[in-house]
């Protein structure tokens, strides 16, 4: 029978499958981070058990991280805390940990990747929900709660039910100044952030195969935004081109044994998805949210929508709760929006290529005086690569902050936070009320709306900026 | 985890869809090392900031059973939202739909999740803003919600329902087909990636 891509890479690690029960899913590489594995380990401990393979398991410090002195110790206690007792799980369970200060520290779903530790065809879980990233190599890979995550270390397998099939399918050329995020805003947008509950999507299409390793990781990034369990795209040259020499990549025989296996991983002729949705790539243009959930967005060139507009009930409560918080008023151009600060980084846009197609917008030119840009690196491998290429100097003379590498004010566990009121555009995933520090009002951006969002002070499509 | 078998308790009503794990429990109340002791950052913003907030009314204040909009559980994977919601006293939270990870996290630790139709969300709702001590029975054995001369119906997999009423533990459980696992290993190709030792870039 015809398969799609994700059905045989879940096919491929049941371990046992019996009628009435979730299959036992095999698990090749479990990524631990210290915001949901303490309690994990405790109760490892509690039960006397230990971690089954911890040459499948791999730690990195960075939802608490500081991204200024990071040599130091971390000057809040509770976030030491959290740090400290991963550092100490680690040891005492033999697992590999890439803390601070270390070369290959970085946020969970940019170090595997950036390592080669991510690869086509694995089952990859972390107790993270953006761990759908690394679905970009057409890995089955999907979030986890704290007690899988302690079940992960104990068993290397996870009770799983098969998850529905989705096609998101991106056909045609995307214009200049629209990149990745867009796409999968303007999906999110379409779908709602929960329409792909239960699936996992497969992106598809002529313009998801053109998008480089980067890009494609910016969309399987978001697709928890969707609802979706999980998103993946069928592996190709550009992805064993990306991992070729990456120090965990196979060499050699081993290489060549892979890459044939990997060119196995597509989805059949005649497989069939339980839900198909369609985009034409020519009419995307830049999107940003106005609201707090990454469902509501618009295209730049919209206004904030009225509420009153909107047939569904629940639909308009939502609109209204969200511009009370957002402190917008319908009908508004979304490009005279002010915004205090601009945020590049995160999981979803914190890679080498984000970082310099972000400078170069900004090569010679200073930013709005009224806005601060942070700029932070999604690892130390990133963050050296970047200063090698010398896009640090770019940002600091166009008057931005150069950071170290962590999540930073993408969830504003460390110091890096919004103040109650402010408001910035982020390239990160999530404008949940809050999410970027009490009272903060966030809206989602490509990097090069955040580059011209910064130069101008107001959300700025990159086109605009040209003609100016 | 604790077995849950039958619940009887007074519905606290939240009108509002995709509640967020976010609004649930915000990060900075993520750095907690143990698993309990999440009630002060249950939906802490919203009891801070609106007055009106339904867990901020005395009437709702003793509720066990959530009862929310669609998409509820959107967001993290942090299952801190769930032992934010226990620690708040719920034993039940009931919407049209949750996100996945929210309600996986949520049989793990004994939450119950109910999926009910929006039709039905909504009678609750109003049972509850009518006269807030209405006691409702949530019972998973029957499978039924019964509340005044109300009975609803509804649907748990059994295998999820056997290990709630059960209290079971899904470790245990996996432990005894351990045999099924090492059979898997011995067959999976060596050029697939280890962590260890460690490499450099
Ligand atoms: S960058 Fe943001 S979304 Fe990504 S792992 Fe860190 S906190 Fe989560």
């Amino acid at each position: 029978m015809p398969k799609t891509l994700a059905e045989k890479v879940y096919d491929a690690h049941v371990v046992r499958s019996t009628p009435g029960e979730p299959d036992l899913l095999y698990i090749d590489l479990h990524l631990v981070h210290e915001v949901t594995s303490p309690q994990a380990f405790d109760g490892l401990r509690a039960a006397g058990r230990t971690v089954r393979r911890p040459d499948l398991t791999m730690a990195t410090e960075d939802h608490n991280v500081p991204t200024l002195d990071i040599l130091a110790p971390i000057a809040d206690p509770v976030s030491r805390a959290q740090v400290e007792a991963l550092r100490r799980n680690a040891a005492e369970f033999g697992i590999r940990l890439a803390p601070m200060g270390d070369r290959d520290q970085g946020i969970v779903h940019v170090i595997g990747p950036q390592l080669g530790l991510t690869q086509p065809g694995m089952t990859i879980v972390c107790g993270d929900s953006h761990t759908s990233t690394h679905g970009a190599f057409g890995a089955l890979a999907f979030g986890i709660g704290t007690s899988e995550v302690e079940h992960v270390l104990a068993t290397q397998t996870l009770p799983q039910y098969r998850p529905k099939q989705m096609a998101v399918t991106v056909e045609g050329e995307l214009a200049p100044g629209v990149s990745a995020k867009d796409v999968i805003l303007a999906v999110i947008a379409q779908i709602g952030t929960n329409g792909a509950a239960g699936h996992v999507i497969e992106y598809r299409g002529s313009a998801i195969e053109a998008l480089s390793m980067e890009a494609r990781m910016t969309i399987c990034n978001m697709s928890i935004e969707a609802g979706a369990r999980a998103g993946l795209i069928a592996p190709d040259r550009t992805t064993f081109e990306f991992l070729r020499g990456r120090p965990h990549a196979p060499q050699g025989a081993d290489w060549d044994a892979a890459v044939e296996y990997w060119s196995t991983l597509r989805t059949d002729e005649g497989a069939t998805f339980d839900t198909e949705v369609v985009l034409d790539a020519s009419t995307l243009t830049p999107f940003v949210t106005w609201g707090t959930n990454p469902g509501q967005g618009l295209p730049i060139s919209e206004r904030v929508p009225d509420p009153a507009d909107m047939a569904d009930e629940g639909e308009r409560r939502a609109a209204e709760q969200a511009l009370a918080y957002m402190g917008l008023t319908p009908g508004t151009p979304l490009t005279e929006i002010e915004v205090d600060t601009v945020f590049l980084g995160s999981c979803t846009n914190g890679r080498i290529e984000d970082l310099r197609v972000a400078a170069e917008m900004l090569r010679g030119k200073k930013i709005d005086p009224g806005t601060r840009m942070l700029v932070v690196p999604g690892s130390v491998g990133v963050k050296d690569q970047a200063e090698a290429e010398g896009l640090d100097r770019v940002f600091v003379e166009a008057g931005a902050e150069w950071r170290g590498a962590g999540c930073s004010m993408c969830l504003g566990m460390n110091p890096d936070q919004l103040k109650p009121g402010e408001r910035s555009a982020s390239t990160s995933n999530r404008n949940f009320q809050g999410r970027q520090g009490k009272g903060g009002r966030t809206h989602l951006v490509s990097p090069s709306v955040a580059a011209a969002t910064a130069l101008t002070g107001r959300l700025t499509a990159p086109a605009d900026l040209i003609g100016a | 985890m604790d077995a849950f078998t039958t619940h009887t308790g007074t519905v606290a009503p939240l009108r509002r869809s995709a509640v967020d794990t976010d609004q649930i429990i915000p990060a900075e109340y993520l750095k907690r090392i143990t698993r309990t002791g999440f009630e002060d950052g249950l939906f802490v913003a919203w009891r801070t900031n609106e007055p009106d907030f339904v867990l901020n009314k005395p009437e709702f204040a003793d509720a066990s059973i959530l009862v929310a909009g669609p998409d509820f559980g959107t967001g993290s994977s942090r299952e801190h939202a769930v032992w934010a919601l226990m620690d708040g006293g719920f034993r039940v939270v009931i919407s049209s739909r949750f996100a996945d990870i929210f309600k996986n996290n949520s049989t793990k630790a004994g939450l119950l999740t109910v999926v009910l139709p929006q039709a039905e969300v909504e009678a609750l709702w109003a049972a509850a803003e009518a006269d807030p001590t209405t006691q409702v029975t949530v019972d998973l054995v029957t499978k039924q919600i019964t509340y005044g001369a109300t009975t609803v119906p509804f649907e748990a997999d059994d295998y999820t329902r056997w290990r709630l009423l059960e209290g079971l533990d899904d470790v245990g459980l996996t432990e005894r087909h351990l045999a099924d696992v090492e059979a898997y290993e011995a067959e999976r190709p060596a050029w697939l990636p280890k962590a260890l030792p460690s490499l450099p870039a």
